[in-house]
């Protein structure tokens, strides 16, 4: 009994003293909302919250979680991962009007996993990791098979703190069918600290959340360095959620939104236990007047920032400054604008991409990726990935790239073709984009017939191919000068930016939806009523009539002495001659 | 079977056939004939109905109630669009943005093969204006079409007022699964056919057209819209290339007959009757019936529709039909309609593939599927196949007579006419368009008309032609060869008939129904004239100018001699620019393979 109480006052100890010097582990957590306008009148919410350990997860031993989710942790060190990224998303991500987004994930469910290169067999231990993730997140991950996991070579880079790049640590595979829903975020909020009772959190509301116009919700897992020496390893979990809301719909013309308008909630607190807790407005404007938008309540601090190319201007909200709910209880932010926009001149982004498939009929189809560079007077090469499942046979000798009407030979091929029923096809290309240009990427296929058995239950709807991934170094427009990751806000710190003139870009296509031959389930009966009656009654038949020869053969009545010798053999019982 | 490897039931047979030969073709081609006019009485009719639940009647609640925007859009696009004399490109551009779509233009251009001079266009430029609604949590994987045309004669603005305020009601809504196209394309099929490839990014037709700027997945449906005044009438049917899914062409009248107190939509311009087994009723269906086979059989897409059925998308056409009745349908209900249409479709998880694909409708609530249609057309066969099986049985015999004995002619003697016949095909395929430019030099015509006198030309010098080659080869003809030479263009007769009519029954029965008896009788022996004008009158072009004398008389519009004639120069100079503008098989098929084989059967009458 004492040494119970003994327990539960230790207990009552360490979490009176969050982030006490005295703990071994020691974490944080910090939570940020990005509220930006993107230049089709449409609004994205980016939410990323980001619990740190400062704890050797891989090491046996550990046990106690505070801000670090149990579940997540121990299939870290059960599977050795290294890095997992996971991401399920309702909805596309409209480049060309929405802009580069900070964090693109393909339609449907997308993972991918680096493993230590301790782990002897790592197909295993992929399959067993996706299976557990299926539960986790109520997600059907649990059909991620060898048909449609491959291993990129170049596309997927570790994000965080790796000496290892040997690709087969790595696994990557799409689900393009998945449908994201309430299920899958309940269990993705109860990873966070505070659930959904304080902090940003509160604005998740599914109800809102799922009538927006895209919806993904992630779970990145990497190793980062603990300090400047980097001498040793913290882990870092993020979730991040982008909601793109339709301004057009929800302010019935106009483009004006609140928190309240979009999530039906305002904030009245930070999550206590979070060190950080920020909402940040874009408030930059293209032309350099900053007449066009008017927020309120009225920031107190601006953040300047490069973010992708670009210089930005941030309203920065700091819900842990008191100052903050000195006023109100709550907040509300608010956006106006003092003008309509001018319509039609949407800026386009750098880089941004379209897939499609081409061709009628049944028997063949061509896949066609059309890729703008609309810089203009840069050049950059970009990375292409393409997964197509095996029952499109692709032919690799139709591959054709062609830039401004010349053929572009791309510097770098690894192509590995499908196997039936086994594995998918697999093509990266590394292609360089000239400036202001549009390269053309086309390759044929041939439609495979599956067995019957294999149709989906409902085979005309067609069959998904995943989304390609383009991945490129963008050469920026002004110069970016390297921040501090633990000072800069979350949203651009996922991806290591190289250097000061260019960043980072992930784009994801359009999965694609490709009908095959499909035979008619629903005459099944007939067929074979038809099938066994031709080879019954008229092939037999038929094929008698086509191969014999018949003659009449004229009855001879042969001599008495036959007929006598006939009647006295019937007689005897023996046959007749 | 056993009939048939019995040797004696097996000549006793054929004996029967060769006895009963001439009264068992007669009774087969009445049969065929009766079967097909029974077609559109009651045993032969299905009632229409839904197989796909989607679908069903009552599955969406429609809610559009902005028939007085669409007018009111509708005289303002008709206000730009006499200031600009086109196609407003910019204005509508700016309306769609405002609507919250997103809006790419399509520029065009298409030279025709000779000019068209019922539609005075021969290189066409036009520009298609299209706004996608992107659906909202989707990725683009899916797509319906809304189509308007706007061209010049047309007054379409009511359809184009009518596409945007639903464009505008259906922005606002958050259910939509698949993105839905509004499209304004100008030069009515041309600019069509022009988008549809942009989008599938083929190129059948040679049209040089822009890209499509958009891709927004396969379309599964396209429905098309064109509107004047306040009646509606379902043009679904009678295409170039095959059928709507039944299914989509059921929902519409479907919806209109329960939304509107029992008032039906008319098909093939003809109201409906109420009632079914009365004789004027019979005649009724029976004249619907016959417009519609004349329609499906010339080939012809009945409108943008058509089109589209070649990428295996299921779409139809809703036409207003100006009609004098005293109640008419405002936009308000004719949007209901529409808005219920497309969110039917929007619901549904597959491409429409249950239901039927071939059938023929004698009324929009009764349809003839393909099993029941099909045995008229076996009957007609039938005559080909029983005047095939006793040649050689009468070869056995006459040889056996002796008869044959002087001379046995390889098959080398028939090498020359299906020379001759196919070249001729060759010539009325290629040279009309080929030599225009050189009829125009020589003859004081234009184009277009000496491109269609140039194939009635040609296809007049077809009956003159040397027919008699085998004599220079044999010395002289004979009884065999002509027979062989009838055999082989019965068999190939039967081939081609069979094989159009799996793809496009009404041509094939048409043709048969006219080709086959005279065919069967014919023979170098007999009234030779008798046969000669009776060969004539079944010849392709002649019955082109039957079925538009037919066709006139249905509809109820009869005409002069040389109003005829006028239709029928029209017909064939359209039927040429369907080839080569939308790729009709019709032209192409009489040419090369009818028109020989028609030839053939003129060289057996000839044969001596």
């Amino acid at each position: 009994m004492a040494g119970v109480v003994a327990v539960v006052l230790g207990l009552l100890l360490l979490l009176g003293s969050p982030g006490g010097s005295t703990g071994p582990p020691r974490d944080s957590l910090r939570e940020e909302l990005l509220l930006s306008p993107l230049p089709s009148g449409d609004l994205a919410a980016t939410f990323q919250f980001r619990a740190r350990w400062d704890s050797e997860l891989h090491r046996e031993g550990v046990s106690h979680y505070r801000l670090f989710p149990k579940a997540l942790g121990q299939l870290i060190s059960k599977f050795l991962v290294r890095e997992l990224h996971l991401s399920l998303t309702q909805g596309f991500w409209r480049t060309r009007t929405w802009g580069q987004p900070y964090l693109q994930a393909p339609a449907g469910a997308e993972l991918w996993v680096w493993f230590q290169d301790s782990v002897t067999d790592v197909d295993k231990a992929w399959k067993e990791l996706s299976n557990i993730l299926s539960g986790t997140f109520c997600a059907s991950l649990n059909f991620i098979d060898s048909t449609n996991t491959v291993t990129p070579t170049a596309s997927f880079k570790p994000l965080g703190l790796a000496n290892v790049t040997d690709h087969h640590l790595l696994r990557y595979a799409v689900l393009p069918r998945e449908v994201v829903c309430t299920e899958n975020l309940t269990p993705w909020k109860k990873l966070l600290p505070c659930g959904s009772k304080a902090g940003l959190a509160v604005l998740l509301k599914a109800e809102r959340l799922f009538h927006t116009s895209y919806h993904s919700q992630a779970v990145h897992i990497r190793p980062i360095c603990r300090d400047a020496s980097c001498l040793s390893v913290s882990w870092e979990l993020r979730q991040t959620l982008t909601v793109v809301f339709d301004a057009f719909s929800i302010g019935q013309g106009k483009r004006d939104w609140s928190l309240f308008k979009m999530f039906s909630r305002t904030v009245t607190e930070a999550c206590p236990l979070a060190s950080e807790s920020k909402i940040y407005v874009d408030i930059s404007s293209k032309t350099q007047e900053n007449e066009l938008l008017e927020v309120t309540p009225l920031p107190l601090s601006v953040h300047e920032a490069s973010v992708q190319g670009d210089r930005r201007t941030y309203a920065v909200y700091d819900l842990l400054s008191p100052s903050l709910f000195n006023v109100s209880r709550s907040l509300n932010v608010q956006l106006k604008w003092k003008r309509p926009q001018d319509s039609l001149d949407l800026s386009t982004p750098v880089l941004h991409a379209q897939r499609y498939v081409s061709g009628y009929g049944l028997q063949t189809g061509e896949i066609s990726t059309l890729i703008y560079n609309t810089h203009p007077y840069r050049a950059f090469p970009v990375i292409l990935l393409e997964t197509v499942p095996w029952y499109l046979r692709l032919y690799v000798h139709t591959l054709v790239i062609t830039t401004k009407g010349k053929e572009n030979k791309p510097s770098y091929i690894h192509y590995q073709p499908a196997q039936d029923r086994r594995r998918p096809h697999l093509l990266e290309m590394l292609i360089q984009l000239p400036a202001n240009s549009v390269t053309k990427i086309t390759i044929q296929f041939e439609r495979a017939l599956l067995k019957w058995t294999e149709y989906t239950p409902d085979p005309n709807h067609g069959f998904y191919v995943s989304p390609s991934v383009l991945s490129a170094l963008v050469p920026s427009v002004i110069a970016m000068k390297p921040e501090d990751a633990e000072q800069s806000p979350l949203f651009t710190s996922l991806f290591p930016s190289s250097d000061g003139s260019s960043y980072f870009v992930r784009l994801y296509t359009e999965p694609l939806l490709v009908n095959l031959p499909t035979p008619d389930f629903s005459m099944p009966y007939n067929v074979i009523c038809l099938t066994c009656t031709v080879v019954a009654v008229c092939y037999g038949s038929f094929y008698n009539l086509l191969t014999r020869t018949f003659h009449v053969e004229e009855p001879s009545s042969g001599g008495l002495a036959k007929r006598l010798a006939n009647i006295i053999r019937k007689v005897r019982g023996v046959p007749p001659l | 079977m056993g009939l048939l490897s019995d040797p004696y039931r097996r000549r006793a047979l054929s004996r029967l056939i060769l006895r009963l030969n001439t009264p068992l073709c007669i009774l087969s081609y009445l049969a065929g004939l009766g079967w097909f006019l029974g077609l559109a009485s009651p045993p032969f009719t299905l009632r229409s109905y839904m197989s796909e639940n989607a679908m069903g009647s009552t599955m969406v609640e429609e809610q559009f109630v902005f028939g007085e925007r669409a007018l009111s859009y509708a005289r303002e696009f008709a206000g730009h669009r006499k200031k600009v004399g086109g196609i407003p490109v910019a204005w509508l551009e700016k309306t769609m943005w405002n609507l919250g779509l997103e809006v790419y233009k399509q520029p065009f251009s298409r030279t025709l093969p000779f000019p068209d001079e019922m539609r005075e266009r021969y290189m066409v430029k036009g520009t298609n204006v299209y706004g996608i609604l992107r659906a909202p949590r989707a990725a683009s994987t899916e797509s319906l079409v809304l189509s308007v045309p706007c061209s010049t004669g047309q007054h379409n603005s009511q359809a184009v007022g009518l596409m945007l305020a639903l464009a505008s009601y259906f922005r606002g809504q958050i259910y939509w699964a698949k993105d839905i196209i509004f499209l304004v394309n100008e030069h009515d099929l041309i600019g069509m056919e022009a988008w549809l490839e942009a989008y599938h990014d083929v190129n059948v037709t040679g049209e040089a057209s822009g890209a499509v700027g958009a891709g927004a997945g396969p379309v599964s449906v396209g429905a098309r819209d064109v509107q004047s005044p306040l009646d509606v009438a379902v043009g679904g049917l009678g295409t170039g290339a095959g059928w709507p899914n039944l299914d989509l062409c059921t929902t519409f009248p479907d919806a209109f007959c329960r939304k509107l107190n029992g008032c039906c939509a008319p098909l093939q311009g003809r109201l409906q009757r109420t009632d079914w087994d009365t004789l004027p009723a019979y005649v009724h269906s029976l004249q619907t019936l016959l417009l519609m086979v004349l329609k499906q059989g010339s080939g012809r897409p009945q409108g943008d529709h058509g089109l589209f059925l070649r990428y295996h998308i299921e779409a139809i056409t809703v036409r207003g039909i100006n009609s004098f009745r005293q109640y008419k349908y405002d936009m308000g209900t004719v949007g209901k309609t529409l808005e219920g249409m497309f969110r039917k479709l929007n619901n549904l998880l597959e491409r429409l593939h249950q239901s039927y694909f071939f059938y023929l409708l004698p009324s929009l609530a009764r349809f003839v599927s393909i099993g029941v249609y099909m045995p008229a057309f076996g009957f007609l066969i039938l005559i080909l196949v029983l005047k095939i099986s006793p040649e050689p049985q009468l070869r056995a015999t006459a040889a056996r007579g002796g008869l044959w004995a002087e001379s046995r002619p390889g098959l080398l003697t028939l090498v020359p006419p299906l020379l001759i016949c196919h070249a001729m095909g060759l010539t009325l395929y290629f040279l009309p368009v080929l030599g225009q430019h050189v009829a125009t030099q020589h003859f004081p015509v234009s184009e277009s008309e000496a491109v269609v006198l140039t194939v009635i030309a040609i296809y007049v010098a077809g009956l003159a032609l040397p027919h008699n080659t085998h004599r220079v080869l044999t010395g002289c003809g004979s009884e065999r060869s002509w027979m062989t030479l009838k055999l082989l263009s019965l068999l190939y007769l039967a081939m081609l008939l069979g094989c159009i009519t799996l793809i496009n029954f009404s041509l094939g029965f048409l043709l048969a129904v006219t080709m086959v008896p005279v065919a069967a009788i014919i023979q170098p022996k007999g009234p030779k004239y008798l046969y000669a004008v009776l060969l004539v009158l079944v010849t392709p072009a002649v019955t082109l100018l039957l079925s538009i004398v037919l066709y006139q008389e249905l509809i109820e519009y009869p005409i002069s001699a040389l109003e005829c004639w006028q239709l029928f120069l029209q017909a064939v100079s359209e039927g040429l620019l369907d080839h080569y503008l939308y790729g009709s098989i019709v032209f192409p098929f009489i040419a090369l393979f009818v028109y020989p084989c028609w030839l053939l059967l003129w060289n057996v009458l000839f044969w001596k």
